[in-house]
């Protein structure tokens, strides 16, 4: 297993710096720089300030140049300024990292909270009015558009009865976890509708196959009760698919976080790197979609090693 | 009923902070809501609205366009005129026209750490200003001034090395604190990265305005509290917290929940979404629409051959219904443009042809430019071309999508086929406009500044190609030497009346020979609580808050 994580980690690596390439040759080749916009917007920019400014932050280089200075810094440990925040890169993806990472992992736990029970329960009654009830709450979780959901839930919640925060992370000069908290039960509402719904239909369907298995019917002609059969025969194996795409919708997770961290003003990494990108921010644009990379080849990793626990038949052994 | 009993007591179970904060009540806080965060606090590396919107609460600048749109002193003591002395011409060594101006700062003005604002700042200013390494955009203005001679800690002259009609702005040095910033400066390439105005943006010895900045969020908002060594009106509120909120329906959603209080009309809603709101919760707000200097216009690409004949831009303009236009889609709000100069600005001219909506006219222009053949309701020439015009703006811009449909349509009446293709902003910018890469038509806006002499935009020299590297705005490639001229002459005349009649003769060819289809002036929207007051809208490019010390609250 160690050997296998390892070789895994090594992968990680390589897939990282191919990804530095590619997502720096695809900003790169974004018509217009950062020096081409402003002079768009400053009539009084001369012909000299612009290839001043070119020259200062670098972008009269060709891109494979520009791409060689940076990988060469990044090796040392230098990531570069952000152009857009005046500030190391790192140090502005930091605290939103952090941020997002509270608002994923929160979002994650409510929303496979929901789903786990929810979908068992619903696989184990199939076809009953329950089962529908829950069926078209998931599809509605499924396909309610995410700014469609914040707004209506800023509306009822802010607006209408005035018991939530309508937007941002705290209170400004309050500094408790109660606060911090308010702010993030809407976001946290928001991006879980949707992969509750996802996650539900998953563990019902999977859940529902393994029930249909041999193994079941052997269990229950033992005569286990049939709380033992569905969590200790059945859990297990319906949730390896479950698993797959829990790591899956992981990375599919920062382009909801950017929907909500717009709507809810919450200063996470999906709305940086979108920014970055559309700033032509190279150097934060460029560390953000690595760390998001990061994290989603990590919850591959994660998931791997999870199938090893959920089925010990999983061996990742090489062939002898 | 029941929802709302649970969650009034959740609520109240956690305490919730916004329940009853003194300040709020008190009407000494006031908390702005904004759509754009500043990427930098410094007041000289980069122009930004948002970051002028903040710095103008904490710092003055020397000279400024005031409400009525003419220069005055801020934080000078007297404007440099000719006619009062403190301005006059000189000779340079090469023989050329320069100009001396005199300026006093304020004799209270003081930093918030209490070191008094001194003439050595305004010479740091400059220094860092002209540096070509520490990354300030426009050092231009910069550089064109050849010496400052420092008379002694409030008083000084500054050189420049050629005649500017706004010559009183032209010392407006943005001053920097050098008792602060010089280590900053150290090495001037790292200065932008260095400056205290970044690193540490809290440190009150960075600010002389009536407010300083007290805490900084990155992306969240900025908190600003009274400075105590300002030397002007005290201002009324205690706290000030501008809050940035990118998205428009958030924005409003935190306007009708409370959590902000007032909606800045430089960066908040656009012109739709104020009439909108204005419908639904006008009774709870004043709603202020200041018309300005942001011009919507389309720029005619001249290499076209259709549009190479002025009859057939005369013809365009002329089948636009743009009163009924602003009328329906913008509630009146917005003036309809007859040039790029707006009526508030003291230079612009009534004396200039004007295009009302007359399709007849149009059809009978087109017909004389040779476009006489209807087929499938379009014009066709005697060579069998189709009179067809590609029409672009920045996609997803609502309202500029808007306005296209109504022109499509308008100009569909005539005989005219417009086909539309929108870009990203940072497309249609980045290349297409700069690059003059639109074969046709391209809607965008302008923003200037009262009696802004257009030469980066209709003069023949500021055509951008691949020789200038893509600078200069004059997009439509026009050319025309008396535009040229007078552009020159105006740039350089001191005298007032001879200016204005050069502007007029200006406004007049560009309305004759119509390189740009004008639109209307854009308004910014205000949404003020009822009790707010003060806040008085420039329409030009200073912001309300450079006035914030006039700013109350009613009981």
């Amino acid at each position: 297993m160690k050997r296998y994580v390892a070789g895994r980690l090594l992968e990680s690596l390589v897939v990282l710096a191919l990804m530095s390439y590619l997502i720096y040759g695809l900003i790169g080749l974004m018509p217009g720089d950062p020096i081409d916009i402003m002079v768009q917007a400053d009539p009084d920019l001369t012909p000299a300030d612009a290839a001043r400014l070119k020259a200062l932050y670098g972008l009269d280089k060709p891109l494979h140049e520009r791409y060689l200075n940076w990988l060469s810094a990044a090796l040392g440990g230098d990531f570069g300024y952000s152009r857009v925040h005046n500030a190391p890169a790192l140090d502005v993806l930091g605290p939103r990292l952090v941020n997002t990472l509270v608002l994923m992992g929160l979002s994650f736990v409510v929303s496979l909270a929901i789903a786990l029970p929810i979908g068992i329960y619903s696989a184990l009654r199939p076809y009953g009015a329950r089962d529908y009830a829950i069926n078209f709450a998931a599809l509605a979780g499924i396909s309610v558009p995410v700014f469609w959901l914040a707004l209506m839930l800023i509306y009822l919640f802010a607006v209408a009865w005035g018991v939530l925060p309508a937007g941002g992370m705290q209170t400004i000069g309050v500094d408790s976890l109660a606060d911090k908290a308010l702010y993030l039960v809407l976001p946290v509402l928001t991006l879980s509708a949707a992969s509750a719904g996802g996650f539900t239909r998953f563990v019902r369907a999977s859940t529902m196959e393994t029930m249909r298995q041999d193994y079941i019917r052997t269990a229950r002609a033992k005569g286990l009760p049939e709380r033992r059969v569905v969590l200790k025969h059945a859990l297990r194996n319906a949730l390896i698919p479950v698993v797959t795409i829990v790591a899956l919708s992981f990375g599919s997770l920062f382009s909801g976080a950017l929907i909500t961290e717009t709507m809810f003003s919450y200063r996470g990494m999906g709305k940086l790197i979108y920014d970055s990108i559309m700033g032509n921010d190279y150097n934060l644009a460029l560390v953000g979609l690595l760390f998001a990379t990061v994290l989603t080849l990590l919850a591959n990793l994660a998931a791997d090693v999870c199938y090893a626990w959920l089925d010990p038949r999983i061996s990742y052994q090489g062939p002898a | 009923m029941i929802g709302r009993s649970i969650f009034s007591l959740l609520a109240a179970l956690l305490l919730w902070p916004a329940a009853a904060p003194d300040a709020r009540a008190a009407r000494d806080e006031l908390v702005i809501g904004m759509t754009q965060f500043p990427a930098t606090f410094s007041p000289i590396i980069e122009s930004m609205l948002a970051k002028s919107y903040v710095l103008a609460m904490t710092r003055r600048p020397l000279v400024t366009y005031d409400q009525s749109w003419e220069l005055a002193c801020m934080l000078c003591t007297e404007l440099p005129t000719v006619e009062n002395g403190l301005a006059r011409r000189e000779t340079l060594a090469d023989g050329g026209a320069g100009m001396a101006l005199t300026y006093t700062i304020q004799p209270g003005a003081t930093w918030g750490d209490g070191t008094p604002v001194t003439t050595r700042d305004v010479l740091f200013g400059w220094e860092v200003g002209r540096h070509p390494l520490t990354g300030v955009a426009n050092r231009d203005f910069y550089e064109r001034i050849t010496a400052i001679d420092v008379h002694d800690d409030k008083r000084f002259t500054v050189h420049v090395d050629k005649l500017f009609y706004d010559y009183p702005d032209r010392g407006s040095i943005p001053l920097l604190p050098a008792h602060l910033e010089r280590d900053a400066f150290a090495d001037p390439r790292e200065y932008r990265h260095r400056t205290l105005y970044d690193a540490d943006p809290t440190n009150p010895g960075l600010y002389y305005g009536p407010y300083r900045i007290t805490e900084v969020v990155s992306g969240s908002h900025v908190v600003l509290e009274p400075n105590p060594t300002w030397w002007g009106d005290a201002p009324h509120f205690k706290r000030i917290v501008v809050r940035v909120i990118e998205n428009t329906a958030a924005l409003e959603a935190n306007l009708l929940s409370g959590g902000i209080d007032y909606v800045a009309g430089e960066l908040g809603f656009s012109i739709d979404q104020a009439l909108s709101f204005e419908r639904r919760h006008g009774d709870r707000f004043n709603i202020l629409y200041k018309p300005g200097l942001i011009y919507e216009h389309i720029d005619l690409n001249l290499d076209n051959p259709m549009l190479e004949d002025r009859r057939v831009r005369r013809a365009l303009l002329y089948a636009l219904d743009r009163e009924s236009l602003v009328a329906q889609l913008f509630g009146g709000k917005q003036p309809v443009a007859h040039s790029n100069v707006n009526p508030l600005d003291w230079v612009y001219s009534d004396e200039v042809p004007t295009y009302a909506y007359d399709p007849a006219k149009a059809a009978a222009l087109l017909d004389e430019a040779g476009w006489t053949e209807m087929r499938d309701g379009i014009r066709h020439n005697a060579a069998g071309e189709r009179l067809t015009l590609r029409l672009m703006t920045t996609a997803g811009n609502k309202v500029r999508e808007l306005v296209e449909q109504v022109l499509q349509s308008q100009w569909k009446k005539v005989g005219v086929e417009i086909t539309i293709k929108n870009e990203p902003a940072r497309v249609f910018f980045g290349q297409t406009v700069t690059r003059r890469e639109f074969p046709a038509l391209a809607m965008y806006a302008w923003l200037s500044s009262p009696e802004s002499v257009p030469r980066s935009t209709l003069h023949s020299a500021m055509i951008p190609t691949e020789e200038n590297n893509w600078s200069g705005q004059n997009n439509p490639g026009f050319v025309n030497a008396e535009m040229d001229a007078l552009i020159e002459k105006t740039e350089v005349e001191l005298d007032r009346e001879v200016r204005r009649g050069y502007w007029r003769r200006m406004q007049q060819i560009y309305a004759e020979e119509l390189p740009v289809l004008p639109l209307y002036f854009r308004a910014d929207p205000y949404i003020l609580p009822p009790w707010l007051t003060g806040i008085e809208p420039t329409g030009h490019q200073v912001t309300t808050t450079l006035w914030v010390e006039r700013w109350g609250a009613r009981e």
